[in-house]
């Protein structure tokens, strides 16, 4: 059956649970956080459920980040200012 | 400075500076830096995990949850309903029940969209999150925020990255004497005067990430925040003298030939 993972779509053995998917995904469980069909998971719940054809499962945890910066936008010349100097 | 602690929720930090975890070189320079900062609260982002190169590195690895606090953020989200996501898968990941709240209004400024932000916090509150937003230098959204249940409030300093400064010192003033909760200054820092400025007005901590991690040097630069915050914090307490127009002599004229 397939299923798509975090955007990208695998082929997943019928019977598999997420707990099996994040082990052949070499994931530690402990840190991440999943989502199925929008629906988030209890870390208890990884061995129960089970994964269905055409499951979207997300698999998150956390990376680098303080805000996200907005890049490459200049003043327009009605409010044109240097920043870097006032 | 030992026995000053900020209490947020119930929990007490150390220091008063907290820090974001982008742009870093790498985390060995993440971690480096963070230790130079002495903060021990750290915002993180939430993002898929990659999953076709797993020899990618996990950022816990190098911040260990048991030494810092960490405080997951929804940096991105420009939607109420992607920041309710970003802020349950969160805490679902089982390291944190904060949330730094971002319900982003537009891509050019990142000015937060304080109506969608409220909507969020009141429905994380209920939810049990002990939610600190990122708002605007509005007095009038801050006091509602507090009234709905955070904890603390983070208005920015100056545009998210920009490095600008503290824009408007007399909004945060007005938001430090009307709201009856601690005030994190949060943005818009640029270099070591600015967070001593914040402090001086009274926030109760500052919270950056590009000043430090986009200057030149980011674990020197993260060392010279650490200090900026303190003495900010100090000069806050021992309280400075008014400013006034002319001179006043500090040599006494007595005993003058």
């Amino acid at each position: 059956m397939q299923i798509h993972v975090n955007g990208e779509q695998r082929a997943a053995q019928a019977g598999s649970t997420v707990a099996d998917l994040l082990r052949e995904l070499d994931i530690r469980p402990d840190r991440v956080a999943v989502e199925v069909n929008r629906e988030i998971l209890e870390k208890g719940a990884f061995d129960a459920r089970g994964l269905k054809d055409g499951d979207r499962i997300e698999i998150i945890s956390f990376i680098g980040g303080g805000s996200e910066e907005a890049i490459g936008y200049q003043f327009s010349a009605r409010s044109r200012i240097e920043p870097a100097e006032c | 400075m030992s026995d000053d602690r900020l209490v947020i929720a119930g929990r007490e930090f150390k220091s008063r500076l907290w820090v974001g975890t982008g742009k870093y070189k790498d985390f060995i320079e993440t971690k480096k830096a963070i230790e130079a900062s002495g903060a021990d609260v750290v915002t993180v982002a939430v993002r898929r995990v990659n999953i076709t190169d797993r020899s990618k590195e996990n950022l816990l690895d190098y911040l260990d949850p048991k030494k810092y606090t960490i405080l997951p953020n929804t940096a991105g989200c420009y939607t109420v309903e992607d920041a309710l996501r970003y802020a349950r898968l969160g805490r679902a990941a089982g390291v944190s029940d904060l949330v730094k709240l971002e319900v982003i209004g537009d891509e050019r400024t990142l000015f937060p969209d304080t109506a969608g932000l409220i909507e969020a916090a009141r429905i994380l509150v209920k939810e049990g999150f002990i939610v600190l937003p990122y708002t605007n230098d509005d007095p009038i959204v801050a006091q509602k925020l507090v009234d709905i249940g955070c904890p603390a409030v983070m208005p920015l300093a100056a545009p998210i990255g920009s490095g600008l400064g503290i824009r408007n010192p007399y909004n945060l003033k007005i938001i430090l004497e009307t709201v009856k909760a601690p005030v994190i200054v949060d943005a818009g820092v640029g270099t070591a005067s600015d967070a001593a400025l914040a402090m001086e007005l009274g926030a109760d901590a500052v919270l950056m990430n590009t000043a430090i991690a986009g200057a030149k040097d980011p674990i020197m630069m993260a060392e010279a925040m650490k200090y900026g915050v303190e003495a900010g914090r100090l000069a806050f307490k021992a309280g400075r003298i008014p400013r006034k127009l002319y001179a006043n002599a500090s040599s006494p004229i007595e005993g003058m030939l």
